[in-house]
């Protein structure tokens, strides 16, 4: 194994044992989840619309806003007792440094995102069936497009006064692509339309992941270096 | 300071702003293997900034520091290595514990058996038995031993300490004082930061007096702690 995915999986193995000896963002987020559908389910009238067509969108604004919670603590863990210090003065490339961190929020994005998704069905009960491995494989391609971007804008906020408040405001902006084209490949394969309508959409999730992965790698060393 | 032949550790004109307050203002420093220096001086002075600098958490706004004459750079891990930092704060995860704290710093220095390395540094700063304890458990003393546990893990060859006997009691400082003596002895170029020089004595082979970011002394110790404490103030007053 390389060394620096050793390393990487070093930091974000120390990132998770964190997170369950804790258990504070997990469970906030899970809570958080369980009450935007529980809200959504008594806003909507079942009668005016269609659980299957608002569906793709609820879903993803879930998933959306429950992450952002594990990325917004994902460096302020590293402000206890000055802990990023130590993580900048050992001999761990800052790229490694930033796979590590991005593997740890992926790890917990998906935590997220598999405990929405059965409470999803309940509270909507859509028929996911045959779409099913659809979603899950959208879930990951946006997921790690998104992900990216809040890890990197997670290490840039967290010296400033608000970071809990800052993370969403610069992190919004850059998700819309990645949830929009989740959304409506969502859409799409719940209605069981034909893949060659959801080319351009998959193409859009494809290349967001590659640009954002590769340059919020390259960026992060300027963030974290003062 | 001159940069010196043979320096493990170098500064160069350092100079560091935070906007238009210059903390550091053209500061030199070389040290050789086994040179221990006392940096002291009042609260502003500078002294923590210029460790920062050292130990490549803070880029300088002008001039370098080379370690073994490497510029002490981002992607330099080597030079990385050789440096071992005690800060203000222990550098801990307060949800893990000593040993899982230990191992995880082993891990990211690459250290063989890392458990084992762990084990063995907080031992040798008597907390063999609060292995599995949690840092925000343990008494402020108790925590600097384990800070310091941590800094000289990867065995270091430039160890930089500020205030290093913050929190330690009569025993645990003389233990650290003859940890570092050690540390000398085998050849490491030792900074320590402090208020109360009295505490490095000893320990110290040079003596530099920051003062509005620049150095107003930097010499040899000399042997007369007594005539020393009260040039010393009259540096501070002036």
């Amino acid at each position: 194994m390389p060394e620096a995915f050793r390393l990487a999986l070093a930091v974000a193995a120390k990132d998770l044992r964190l997170e369950l000896r804790s258990k504070t963002s997990l469970l906030s987020a899970m809570v958080f989840a369980a009450l935007v559908l529980v809200v959504f389910n008594f806003a909507r009238d079942p009668t005016a619309i269609a659980a299957q067509d608002l569906a793709p969108s609820i879903l993803w604004v879930t998933f959306a806003f429950s992450s952002m919670i594990g990325l917004n603590r994902a460096f302020i863990v590293e402000r206890e007792n000055a802990a990023f210090d130590g993580l900048l003065l050992a001999p761990v490339p800052r790229g490694a440094l930033y796979l590590g961190k991005y593997l740890g929020n992926l790890a917990f994005a998906a935590v997220v995102e598999a405990v929405t998704l059965p409470l999803f069905v309940l509270f909507f009960n859509v028929d996911f069936g045959h779409a099913l491995p659809g979603i899950v494989g959208v879930a990951a391609l946006a997921t790690a497009g998104f992900v990216a971007v809040g890890t990197l804008f997670s290490a840039m906020v967290v010296r400033t006064r608000f970071a809990e408040l800052m993370l969403p405001v610069v992190l919004l902006p850059f998700m819309v692509p990645p949830l929009m084209a989740a959304a409506q490949l969502t859409s799409r394969l719940l209605a069981g339309r034909p893949l060659s309508e959801m080319i351009g959409w998959l193409r859009l999730l494809g290349l967001y992941d590659i640009a954002f992965i590769t340059l919020c790698t390259m960026v992060f060393p300027a963030i974290v270096d003062e | 300071m001159l940069p010196a032949e043979g320096a493990l550790l170098e500064a160069i004109k350092i100079e560091r702003s935070f906007g238009a307050r210059r903390v550091l203002r053209g500061v030199d420093l070389s040290l050789a293997p086994g040179q221990v220096l006392a940096v002291l001086g009042s609260n502003g002075a500078g002294k923590t900034t210029l460790l920062r600098v050292l130990a490549g958490l803070m880029r300088p706004s002008a001039g370098e520091v080379r370690v073994r004459g490497r510029p002490l750079g981002r992607d330099d891990l080597e030079a990385r290595r050789a440096i071992g930092f005690l800060s203000h704060q222990s550098l801990l995860y307060d949800d893990l514990s000593l040993i899982e704290n230990l191992t995880f710093a082993a891990r990211l220095y690459g250290l063989a058996s890392p458990d084992q390395v762990a084990r063995r540094c907080l031992e040798e700063a008597g907390l063999g038995a609060r292995l599995a304890d949690r840092p925000r458990s343990l008494s402020r003393g108790l925590q600097q031993r384990a800070a310091i546990a941590r800094a000289v893990l990867h065995e270091p060859a430039i160890l930089l300490l500020d205030e290093p006997f913050t929190g330690l009691d009569a025993v645990a400082s003389d233990h650290l004082r003859g940890l570092l003596r050690a540390e000398a002895m085998r050849g490491r170029a030792l900074v320590v930061v402090t208020h109360l020089f009295a505490e490095v004595w000893d320990l110290a082979t040079r003596v530099g007096v920051l003062a509005g970011g620049r150095w107003v002394l930097d010499a040899s110790r000399p042997d007369d702690a007594v005539a020393f404490a009260a040039h010393y103030l009259e540096l501070l007053r002036a």
